[in-house]
């Protein structure tokens, strides 16, 4: 039941993208485009996705517990670290560069674009990348002490 | 914007933030799908990730039940630029797991939570999105 739901959960979510017409990068690029022919698409896609969860959260987080799992696994982080912005700033250039990101590309793997796959090995480089550097980062700032 | 793309845009969006809720509601998880993939590259995955490759497929499989339910998929332009197809998978993947989130975490769902980190987030990648397009179109 936990992997039917979390694939009904998947599929409903990438059906949503595509008929937003988010899965296609033009209308992703379109919106990022201040300064040319603005396309506000995205905005309303953006909206209503937020309202519809926020209403949904609100109701399901007032359970003790999701219906599978005896926990919810809501981040609890609230520090505002350098991670965190230089990630975001970094993801957002990327997605600038061809409209695409994590679940736009994902969803549009059945469209076989040659183009989307060879983003998406990229994107699997670049995750598997940050972890390495990340671990190296932390192995130089917290050295292990020998005794 | 004409009305077709007003009602396709409000309904892809509802539809988005009720596949959001289902996970929620049924398995407790934020709809993070750079966080919910990059999960999955581990070489000690357990029992407990099935859920991942489960949404995974299910985002794959979308699109084809929705055709073969008689569903209009819309053309794709990606762009066919081999060094920008790279540097942007590549960014993407880097800067999503550095910043723990991309447009559906951060975006929808953290904005959703009214979580600090995840306005913050999105208020820079879009920011630096949009100056991306402003400085390569």
């Amino acid at each position: 039941m936990k992997n039917l739901s979390a694939f009904l959960a998947g599929a409903l979510f990438s059906v949503g993208l595509t008929i937003s017409g988010m899965t296609d990068p033009q209308n992703v690029i379109g919106f990022l485009d201040i300064s040319g022919q603005w396309n506000p698409s995205l905005m309303l896609v953006f909206c209503s996705a937020v309202i519809v969860t926020g209403i949904g959260y609100r109701l399901v987080l007032k359970r003790q517990a999701p219906v599978f799992e005896a926990q919810f696994s809501v981040p609890t982080n609230r520090v505002l670290d350098g991670r965190l912005m230089t990630g975001s700033a970094i993801f957002g250039i990327g997605w600038g560069l061809v409209g695409l990101c994590p679940g736009p590309a994902l969803s549009s793997i059945s469209a076989g674009d040659s183009g989307v796959y060879i983003f998406l090995i990229a994107m699997v480089g670049g995750m598997l990348l940050q972890r390495n550097v990340s671990a190296f980062i932390d192995a130089q700032n917290n050295p292990v002490v020998s005794a | 914007m004409n009305t077709t793309i007003i009602v396709q845009s409000l309904l892809g969006g509802t539809l988005i933030g009720a596949a959001a809720v289902l996970l929620m509601f049924t398995l407790g998880r934020i709809s993070g799908v750079s966080g919910i993939t990059s999960g999955l590259l581990s070489l000690n995955l357990k029992k407990n990730d099935l859920w991942r490759l489960a949404f995974i497929i299910g985002l794959i499989s979308g699109p084809v039940i929705y055709a073969s339910a008689g569903g209009r998929l819309p053309e794709l332009t990606v762009d066919t630029r081999l060094p920008y197809l790279i540097a942007g998978g590549l960014l993407v993947g880097f800067g999503s797991t550095l910043g723990s989130g991309c447009a559906s975490g951060h975006g929808v769902c953290g904005i959703a939570r009214i979580s600090p980190r995840s306005l913050v987030a999105t208020v820079i990648f879009v920011a630096a999105a949009m100056a991306t397009v402003f400085f390569t179109r």
